[in-house]
């Protein structure tokens, strides 16, 4: 009996503590997350204002780091080499599980983590060809010495820190799914710039136009789906001269489009979401107080948790400069040095394609191209899964690029056309580093179109203004030379007459120096106005926010950083502007009930603002949602095997203008003939309803910040780790571009000058700690539309009242 | 009261160096060596082990600004509130070393008894 009695009691200890020490499913092991030696608490940290000294193997010589009060590194180095090394150092201390976790992500590494559950995630990652492109572009990134020593340096620094580690100290999200950090390797800076083109450079509704397409007939359809806007206010000043002389494009070939037949192509593909753009521009020497140019920057992204962008700066004898670097790249992506600035937008290429395969036979070993059967190759992927055996895919290429999904395979989340390879931008050999190597070191407007010329992919708008008072914009990438509209619909991958045929020239790509008006900027629009001789998209973003900012900018003299940084937070709609004024005369009025009449009244009065306490934006946000659908639906419908799209907005809106009587307005799916002001009153009345349903009577329930209520949420989706109902102005085509989920991810503003004065934010903090005070400690900042001063040290002995403290790395 | 002492201290140093789960083997040797009942063994242990728990961890949230452990306890127990991820904590920790003092009391008592057996035996022999 008390054998027995010690046996069971013994045992049942020791069960006790094996249920604590592991995780079971999404519950973490709460044994050694709860214990105060290794658990959560170790993560808790308190504002740190000592001095420290570390002795790390990879140095050549001591580098002191200076950190002001919002955790900054400033980072001293005696060669550059070390600056790189305490760069992925510093970055791995503050933000290792993210740099990591993203890299897994775009690896196709996340079931690894969190089992099964992410297995088709990965699947998709992979048949994307991810890994597929990190291999070639580390390979040709590891070919020039400038970048293979940077990368090798930070990686080391990276390195550094993790072999130091010990699990006590792991990041908070390493003990919450159970796993430990892995050493960094150069090929993980490649799958960070492949994840962000997958952000960037993803877009493609080629599919979906050509079910319109189908549906439609070509005169429709070019008629609905314009290749260029009307209302546009191009990137490239209408009126600029190409400085150059075209190669020849590619004649368009007899036939567009691959025979589809009756095949089932459905699915669709994330169509490119248009909050995912950005601001930039700059003002030369006429338009600003000083003389000297300003330039300002936000890029605007998914916001998550921890922030996308950590601040450095970086000094070594040939080398100053300060921005927003990447965890995961070496160097300042986006930021300014003694004599230029520089900042991105995104340009938003057709730089994704889908070829229609025909196979020779069931075995898939051969494919027919340009008149004869070519080899398909296999790719073996191996999947690690969480507590489950290992899942082996096998990906066929054509020389298009992968299949990603073949006949009988369900795709992830429905999104890709079945039996066709993906040719992308991101599967090119590039070294993208390099051009950021070379702007972090410019000095002048040649260094600038040097640095440019490596650029791969995803497209950016780079803007450009220097200390010798220039100022410049680009458009620049890789981009296929293409024949006009290759690519807007889905392509024949047996005609080689529809395959990528080369490049345009980079020295090609559409630039502007200096234009007459004294300003450049750029907001995702068109490229350039159609006289550009070359094909590089359709489609771009709505034009709303580069023509405000031009308004602005066009208007604007004597600018001041605080000038700029105003219009970062320009919350007007001029979406709104053009449209209501079309809008609002067809509602009537007399079919309206009284909470429809008072809202009615309220956008009547409204002056186009999307600021925090507002109503009107959040009726004619609802409104227009309605109203697209409204005409759209009908003629447009989408199901599950068939998608198709509406026409933009700017299209729609010029129906009502110049085609009030148009046979779209009529819903074709009722016996009744339906006008442009029964849809207008009747979508109105539907929002008006719907709003009331969500928010009760008209009140402060109805204002935009709460009906808003933007979210940054943590990468791993936890809610007690994000930034939920952040109460702030803006949205979808306005300059303060802040939506539900989307947002300025950085706002920068430099003052070029004798010394450069810089200021910048972003929501969130230096830490991706959620246990310490730099995690969200900028967010208030960034809210209210302020920036911080960014210190721009030229010595690590320079005295400044908001330096706090200094680590030397022997 | 000795025991929970030594508990408290002699755990702490080993989870200095061993993983978490050292503390019950700390709390089940004190509790073979010094046990007098059941229920005491397990209070030494709970008491011991919680006493460690709930001070580092009252000792962090001191020094930082506490809305880590707000953070935490939304996390994991879906309420915003410091004192629930300290309380259980101190409850988890006290669990672990309670329920292995008590298993260090049984053995003790089944080999205990088992040798005062084997000394009467001896003698009647």
């Amino acid at each position: 009996m008390r054998y027995l009695k010690a046996t069971l009691v013994s045992l049942l200890t020791i069960s006790f503590i094996w249920a604590l020490n592991r995780s079971w499913g999404s519950i973490p092991a709460f044994g050694p997350l709860l214990n105060p030696f290794v658990g959560f608490w170790q993560n808790a940290e308190s504002v740190n204002d000592n001095d420290e000294e570390i002795t790390l193997k990879g140095t050549k010589s001591p580098v002191t780091v200076v950190f002001d009060d919002l955790a900054i590194p400033h980072v001293f180095a005696q060669n550059d080499h070390d600056a790189y090394f305490a760069q992925g150092y510093l970055t791995a201390r503050d933000r290792l599980w993210q740099m990591e976790f993203q890299t897994h992500a775009a690896a196709g590494r996340v079931a690894e983590i969190v089992g099964d559950r992410a297995l088709e995630l990965d699947r998709y990652n992979r048949r994307l060809g991810m890994g597929f492109g990190a291999e070639r572009a580390v390979k040709e990134m590891m070919k020039d010495p400038r970048s293979r020593e940077s990368i090798n340096a930070y990686t080391a620094g990276i390195n550094a820190y993790i072999s130091q580690l010990t699990p006590a100290h792991y990041p908070l999200e390493y003990k919450l799914l159970g796993y430990a950090p892995e050493p960094w390797q150069p090929i993980k800076c490649a799958y960070f710039l492949k994840y962000m083109s997958g952000v960037l450079a993803l877009g493609a509704d080629d599919l979906n136009m050509s079910n319109v397409l189908k549906k439609y007939g070509l005169a429709t359809t070019t008629d609905l789906f314009p290749d260029y806007p009307v209302r546009e206010d191009p990137i490239i000043p209408v009126g600029t001269k190409w400085d150059f002389t075209p190669v020849k494009v590619p004649a368009v070939p007899a036939t567009i489009l691959p025979d589809v037949g009756s095949k089932s192509v459905a699915m669709n593909w994330p169509e490119h979401d248009p909050a995912i753009g950005s601001n930039n521009w700059a003002v030369g020497p006429q338009k600003s107080a000083t003389g000297y140019p300003i330039l300002a920057n936000d890029p605007h992204l998914t916001l998550s948790l921890p922030s996308i962008w950590y601040q450095m700066q970086l000094v070594t004898p040939t080398l100053n400069v300060y921005g927003a670097t990447m965890p995961g790249s070496p160097g300042v992506i986006i930021g300014f040095n003694k004599q230029v600035a520089w900042g991105v937008t995104n340009v938003g290429a057709d730089v994704l394609d889908f070829y229609q395969i025909r196979f020779r036979d069931a075995s898939r070993r051969e494919y027919w191209h340009d008149n004869r059967w070519k080899p398909i190759s296999r790719r073996i992927e191996m999947i690690k899964v969480k507590d489950k055996p290992d899942v082996i895919d096998t990906i066929l290429y054509t020389h298009h690029g992968p299949i990603m999904y073949e006949v009988g395979q369900k795709p992830f989340a429905k999104n890709v056309p079945i039996g066709y390879a993906a040719r992308w931008i991101a599967h090119e050999a590039a070294n993208d580093f390099l051009t950021y190597y070379l702007l972090d070191r410019a000095k002048n407007h040649d260094d600038y179109r040097k640095a440019l010329s490596y650029y791969g992919a995803p497209a950016q708008n780079f803007v450009f203004a220097d200390v010798a008072k220039d100022i410049a914009i680009s458009p620049n990438g890789r981009f296929p030379l293409k024949w006009k509209d290759q690519g807007k619909f889905l392509l024949d991958g047996t005609n080689p007459a529809h395959d990528w045929q080369g490049w345009i020239p980079a020295a090609h790509n559409p630039h502007v120096k200096n234009p007459p008006r004294g300003f450049v900027s750029s907001a995702n629009q068109s490229s350039t106005d159609p006289t550009y001789p070359y094909y590089i998209n359709w489609q771009f973003a709505p034009s709303e926010r580069g023509t405000r900012i031009n308004q602005r900018l066009a208007a604007m003299n004597q600018a001041t950083p605080d000038s700029l940084r105003a219009l970062q937070n320009d919350n007007v709609n001029l979406q709104a502007a053009n449209a209501l004024p079309v809008f609002l005369p067809y509602v009537q009025e007399k079919d309206l009930s009284g909470e429809q009449g008072k809202a009615l009244a309220l956008i009547r009065k409204w002056r186009y603002n999307h600021d925090v306490t507002e109503i009107a934006p959040t009726i004619f946000t609802e409104w227009m949602r309605q109203y697209i659908e409204g005409v759209w639906k009908d003629d447009f419908p989408s199901n599950d095997t068939t998608t198709l799209r509406y026409p933009s907005f700017d299209r729609t809106l010029h129906l009502a203008e110049k085609e009030p009587t148009s046979r779209w307005f009529d819903n074709i799916t009722t016996p009744a003939r339906e006008t442009i002001g029964s849809v207008l009153t009747q979508t109105f009345q539907m929002a008006v309803d719907s709003l009331s349903r969500r928010h009760g009577p008209i009140g402060t329930a109805w204002q935009w910040g709460p009906h808003k209520a933007t979210r940054i949420a943590h990468l791993a989706r936890l809610d007690a780790l994000s930034a939920l109902n952040v109460q702030i102005g803006g949205g979808r085509s306005i300059v303060n571009a802040t939506t539900e989920r989307t947002g300025p991810s950085w706002r920068m503003v430099v003052a070029l000058g004798p010394e450069p004065k810089a200021y910048g934010v972003y929501p969130g903090g230096q830490s991706g700690n959620p246990g310490s005070p730099h995690y969200l400690n900028m967010l208030e900042t960034w809210r209210t539309g302020q920036l911080n001063e960014l210190l721009f040290l030229q010595s690590a002995m320079d005295k400044h009242p908001r330096i706090k403290r200094k680590l030397v790395i022997k | 009261m000795i025991q929970i002492l030594l508990i408290a201290v002699l755990s702490l140093l080993a989870q200095l160096i061993l993983p978490w789960w050292s503390l019950a083997i700390v709390a089940f040797l004190v509790c073979l060596w010094r046990g007098s009942s059941a229920g005491k063994a397990f209070l030494y242990g709970f008491a011991g082990a919680s006493l460690v728990w709930l001070g580092y961890a009252l000792i962090t949230h001191s020094q930082t600004d506490g809305a880590f452990t707000g953070r935490m306890s939304e996390l994991l127990f879906k309420m915003n509130s410091a004192a629930i991820p300290l309380l259980v904590t101190a409850i988890l920790g006290g669990l672990v070393g309670g329920l292995a003092g008590l298993s260090g009391f049984f053995v003790r008592q089944a080999t205990e008894k088992q040798s005062a057996n084997r000394t009467y035996s001896r003698r009647r022999s």
